[in-house]
C-alpha cells in the first residue's frame, strides 16, 4: 500500500500523471514536465515536498549530537530559523544521507532527510543518539510545498498572512522564518528563488489552493529532477550514496574539517582520504553530439582513464543534454560518453548549468 | 483514452503501421507517446534492409530511452528528417507529422499478422490495469 500525502485530492484534481515514489504516491507530471520546468525558470511553480521526512532533534546535548552526527557544523547556525545543508556519514565515510538541519535553539533542532532513505536513516540517527541528552521524534503531521522561481516570494506573500510580509521580505537564503506550526525557508532545489514551507495539513492544503489561484503552476518530480540537475545540485542515490566519498561528490564545500577538535562520524576516513590524494571528481557534461546523457553511461577521458555519469538528462532551459559524472582527477576539458555503443564528444565544465534563469555554460564556450 | 485510428496496424511495441500500395508508413501510438512523456531527441533508423523485430531507430523523451522496432520486413526508404529539429512532434500529432520512417515491405499481406485497433485498444487497456 503506498503512502499518500495531504496534497493527493489536489493533484487528483489537476490531473496529475501519479507514479510510486519509493513507497509514496507522487505526480511525476501534470501534462508536461517540460511546460512545468519553463513555469519555474520564468514565474513560479509548486511543488509537493510532503513525503520528505522531518525529524525532530530536542535536549540538553541537541547540539553536541548533530556536532558528532554530521559533516557539516551546526555551530555555524546562530539565529532562530537559520538553515545548514549537510551530509551525513557512515564509518567509512560514505553518505548515508544528505539533509538540511534547522536550528531553532541550542536544545532544539529539525532534521528534514530524503524520503527515499528513511528506513535507513531514522535508525542511525537514533542509534547515534545513544549516550547524547536527546530525545528523536518524527513529525509525519506536517505537509511541505515548495514555491519557486523568479516571481516565487512574491506570489507567496500575497496569499500569506501580511503581518508577516516584512519578516518575509528581509530573509536571507537558508534563513526560515517561524510562526507557530508554520515554517517559511528561502531554500529550495531548482537554482531559483523561492521558498520551502512546511506546516499542518489543512494550512498547506489552503496554501496550494490560493498560490493555484495565483497561477502558480503545479510541478512534478520530472521537472523537480530537470531542474536541480540543470542548477547542478546532487540527488542522494545517483550522484553520491553509501559507498562514494563526499570529497569525490562535488560536496568538499559541505565538510567542516575545522575546528579540528571535532570528531563527526567519518572525520578520520576522509582525512586519511584527503592525505593519500583524491582520485576522482565530480563534473558537469554538456554533450556536444546528438543523444541524451543517462546515468551509469561510460565516459572515456582520453589519456586519463574512465568514468561514469551519475546523473544525466535533456536540459529544457539550454535545449541540449547535460549531466553529472564522476571522472579521475585529472580529467580536462573534453571526454567522450558511450551511448548505444557510439563514444559522442561532451564538454567537461563546472557542475551548475543554470541560475536563476541564466546559462552559467556560455561563458565557457 | 488515447485515440487508436480504425484504419491503422499495430504492434506490440506499440508501433503503428499505415501501409499505402507497397509503402508502409510507421510511428508511435498516441499511447506510447503518452507513456514516455516530453520527446527530446529521435535517433533516426538508417535506409536499408530491416527485418520485422529488429531495432530502427530510438526516441527519447526527457525521462527514458526507448527503442523502435520494425513492424515489418522490408526497405527504409524514407525517414522523417524534420524529427531531428522538432522531436516533440511525435508528442503532438504522432499519427501526422510525427511519423517516423517509409519503409517498402516485402510482402504487404505480412501486415494482417499485426494487431487491428480493436485488438490494440484491448491490449492498451490490459496494460493499464
Amino acid at each position: 500500500m503506498t503512502k499518500r500525502t495531504a496534497l493527493h485530492p489536489q493533484h487528483l484534481a489537476a490531473n496529475a500523471k501519479m507514479v510510486d515514489f519509493f513507497g509514496w504516491e507522487m505526480p511525476l507530471h501534470y501534462g508536461s514536465q517540460i511546460e512545468e520546468h519553463h513555469a519555474v525558470r520564468q514565474d513560479a511553480g509548486m511543488f509537493d515536498v510532503s513525503h520528505m521526512t522531518i525529524v525532530d532533534v530536542e535536549g540538553s546535548e541537541a547540539k553536541a549530537y548533530l556536532q558528532h552526527l554530521l559533516a557539516n557544523n551546526v555551530d555555524k547556525l546562530k539565529l532562530p530559523g537559520k538553515a545548514l545543508y549537510s551530509c551525513m556519514l557512515n564509518d567509512e565515510g560514505g553518505v548515508i544521507d544528505d539533509l538540511i538541519a534547522y536550528y531553532f535553539d541550542d536544545t532544539h533542532y529539525r532534521l528534514v532527510v530524503n524520503s527515499a532513505t528513511r528506513d535507513k536513516d531514522v535508525p542511525w540517527i537514533e542509534k547515534q543518539a545513544k549516550g547524547f541528552d536527546v530525545a528523536i521524534h518524527e513529525r509525519d503531521q506536517y505537509a511541505m510545498l515548495a514555491v519557486q522561481g523568479p516571481n516565487a516570494r512574491d506570489k507567496v506573500h500575497q496569499v500569506l498572512d501580511q503581518n508577516w510580509l516584512d519578516l518575509l521580505t528581509a530573509l536571507k537564503p537558508f534563513q526560515a522564518f517561524c510562526a507557530g506550526e508554520t515554517i517559511v525557508a528561502r531554500t529550495g532545489y531548482t537554482g531559483e528563488q523561492g521558498y520551502e514551507i512546511m506546516g499542518e495539513a489543512a494550512f498547506v492544503q489552503q496554501l496550494w489552493q490560493d498560490l493555484l489561484a495565483k497561477d502558480v503552476a503545479p510541478c512534478g518530480l520530472g521537472a523537480r529532477d530537470t531542474l536541480r540537475l540543470e542548477a547542478g545540485m546532487n540527488l542522494y542515490g545517483n550522484d553520491m550514496d553509501e559507498t562514494t566519498s563526499p570529497l569525490e561528490s562535488n560536496l568538499t564545500w559541505t565538510i567542516a574539517f575545522e575546528p579540528v577538535e571535532r570528531n563527526f562520524i567519518g572525520r578520520n576516513v576522509l582525512e586519511k582520504e584527503k592525505a593519500a590524494g583524491i582520485k576522482n571528481k565530480l563534473v558537469g557534461l554538456v554533450l556536444e553530439g546528438k543523444g541524451v546523457l543517462r546515468s551509469h553511461q561510460k565516459v572515456v577521458v582520453e589519456g586519463v582513464g574512465e568514468g561514469e555519469v551519475t546523473s544525466g538528462t535533456f536540459s529544457p532551459s539550454l535545449k541540449l543534454s547535460i549531466a553529472l559524472a564522476r571522472l579521475p582527477m585529472d580529467s580536462q576539458e573534453q571526454c567522450c560518453v558511450e551511448i548505444r555503443n557510439k563514444l559522442i564528444p561532451a564538454r567537461i565544465v563546472d557542475p551548475c548549468f543554470v541560475r536563476q534563469g541564466k546559462s552559467m555554460i556560455e561563458k565557457e564556450k | 483514452m488515447a485515440e487508436i485510428p480504425s484504419e491503422l496496424r499495430y504492434t506490440d511495441s506499440h508501433e503503428w503501421v499505415k501501409l499505402e500500395g507497397e509503402i508502409a508508413t510507421v510511428g508511435i501510438t498516441e499511447h506510447a507517446q503518452g507513456l514516455l512523456g516530453d520527446m527530446v531527441f529521435v535517433e533516426l533508423p538508417e535506409l536499408g534492409n530491416v527485418h520485422a523485430g529488429t531495432e530502427s531507430g530510438v526516441v527519447e523523451s526527457v525521462k527514458a530511452a526507448s527503442d523502435i522496432y520494425a513492424p515489418l520486413n522490408g526497405t527504409i526508404v524514407e525517414v522523417n528528417e524534420a524529427l531531428n529539429d522538432a522531436p516533440e512532434t511525435v508528442n503532438t500529432d504522432p499519427y501526422g507529422e510525427g511519423w517516423l520512417y517509409k519503409m517498402k515491405v516485402e510482402n504487404p499481406d505480412e501486415v494482417t499478422s499485426l494487431m487491428d485497433a480493436d485488438a490494440y485498444s484491448e491490449k492498451v487497456e490490459e496494460d493499464t490495469d
